[in-house]
């Protein structure tokens, strides 16, 4: 079973069309993985999806990076 | 002041018969059909389990596959017809060209409905935090023309029209007027359609409107023909490089033809249903502004869908526009090969009628088996055998729900 750092950044690389190397846990998704304001929209909605919970959009506007969608998704989950 | 002349310098598509032109256009002289079964989802349920579907089609040779998700078919049909029109016409490797005298009207009939199908249900099953950014952007109608300039960077006017099945046709009309105008020297124009999903086919179905000749797949489509009992629905795009003449020549531009007339009308008549002076007059209207009388012409690509009822009106509307010269024109169906593409059939039968005048061939109309006399059918539509003649004119005709009419006139140059 992947962990939980591992499967995030599984859900980046494919949402954002980059390589799984180029993810890293200090990576931002708009400054340095190219995401724009709806990619990061579609990539919260896949973390809900993969982690089967619900991001409320107050908490997704602060997932800006892997490491805080890590932290969340640690924090969160059921 | 003289009009600024338009010429046709690329050519592009994606159809039931074949993904790219050359392919297309060989298996249209061969008379092979590109309708089968309905494979996408399980059509068991409905009147209707046939059309022309698109195969083997790959969108990440155009565009990268993070993009391609995010756009509903049609838009891959229209990005990928425009490429290769653009490919096609050299434009790519023009130094200097002027991106701001470019633009792009590629038009849809329907848009999204695919996606707007399955995003329903996820709203239905989910709740409205199922439904994703991209649906919007995925699904307009005129977002085939905001991608093509974003990915070409063509800054002249960029929308796409909308006028169910004549929305090919009045497209390249109405883009070939921006050149005219003055508005832009290169216009990227034609139409897509991407709308054979359950609810797409399940709603054409609810009109009676399709072929319901579901065993036999390959001859449902049979303008004409006493046998007809409906449309096929297909899919794809056609998409034109249109280019201002003294543009095209100064650069040493291949020329496949020249449009020299667009005319429009409507029935107003019924949402449905035809009657023959529309297209009449759509048709005079496209010579008129052609400046060519009914006798110059030899080819017409009809629209000439296989429906009882259009197939015998657009007869009637051709021998109206035509008189006597009717008798003597080629009228010629290739929605007996790809079914009908609905918004994008204006757009692909613009590029055929293009080829028979640079081939001097006219396609066959397939499935023309018994031709339907008593109801006045009674014209030569190049039953079943491709026919190797001279072409000077030749004109496009597309019809559309709510009595729209467009008529494209192309010349050999």
């Amino acid at each position: 079973m992947e962990n939980i750092e591992q499967r995030v950044k599984k859900i980046v690389a494919e949402q954002l069309g980059v390589p799984e190397t180029d993810v890293k846990i200090e990576s931002s998704f708009v400054n340095d993985l190219g995401a724009d304001s709806l990619d990061t929209v579609e990539l919260v909605m896949a973390l809900e999806e993969e982690f089967e919970c619900e991001i409320p959009d107050e908490e997704a506007e602060k997932i800006t990076t892997v490491q805080q969608a890590v932290d969340y998704v640690t924090a969160n989950l059921k | 002041m003289s009009k600024r002349r338009v010429v046709v310098t690329g050519l592009g598509h994606v159809s039931p018969v074949g993904n790219d032109v050359a392919t297309g256009w060989a298996n249209l002289l061969a008379g092979k059909s590109g309708i089968g079964r309905i494979t996408r989802f399980d059509a068991s349920d409905l009147a209707c389990q046939i059309a022309g579907e698109v195969r083997d089609f790959d969108i990440s040779q155009y565009i990268s596959p993070k993009d391609a998700r995010r756009m509903d078919l049609f838009i891959h049909f229209g990005i990928a017809a425009a490429l290769q029109a653009v490919a096609d016409s050299g434009l790519d490797d023009v130094a200097g060209l002027d991106k701001t005298r470019v633009g792009v009207n590629i038009g849809s009939g329907i848009g999204g409905l695919p996606l707007i199908e399955n995003t329903g249900v996820d709203l239905m099953e989910g709740g409205p935090r199922k439904i994703g950014p991209f649906f919007i952007p995925g699904s307009l109608i005129n977002l085939i023309a905001g991608h093509v300039t974003i990915l070409k960077g063509y800054q002249g006017p960029s929308y796409g029209i909308v006028s169910a099945c004549t929305t090919g046709a009045h497209a390249i009309g109405d883009a070939a007027r921006i050149i005219q105008y003055g508005d832009a020297d290169v216009m990227v124009a034609g139409g897509a359609e991407g709308a054979i999903s359950r609810l797409g086919v399940g709603g054409f179905a609810a009109m009676k409107a399709l072929s319901t000749r579901n065993d036999d797949p390959a001859s449902a489509s049979r303008p004409w023909d006493k046998g007809r009992d409906g449309f096929v629905m297909g899919e794809g795009a056609g998409v034109l490089v249109l280019e201002e003449y003294e543009h095209a020549k100064k650069r040493g531009a291949k020329i496949y033809a020249e449009l020299i007339g667009f005319g429009m009308s409507s029935d107003a008549h019924h949402i449905t249903a035809p009657n023959a002076e529309g297209p009449a007059r759509g048709v005079a209207n496209a010579l008129r502004d052609a400046g060519v009388n009914p006798d110059d012409v030899q080819y017409v690509n009809a629209h000439g869908t296989s429906t009882p009822l259009g197939d015998a009106n657009e007869t009637n509307a051709l021998k109206l526009a035509f008189g006597d010269h009717a008798k003597k024109l080629v009228v010629n169906s290739t929605k007996s090969m790809t079914g009908h593409l609905l918004g994008g059939a204006g757009g692909v039968e613009a590029i055929y009628s293009i080829l028979a005048i640079h081939n001097q061939v006219s396609p066959p109309t397939i499935n023309l088996v018994e031709q339907d006399i008593d109801a006045g059918c009674d014209l030569d539509y190049c039953a079943n055998t491709a026919r190797d003649m001279k072409i000077d004119v030749a004109i496009s005709n597309s019809f559309g729900f709510g009595g729209t009419n467009g008529t494209l006139v192309f010349k050999r140059v």
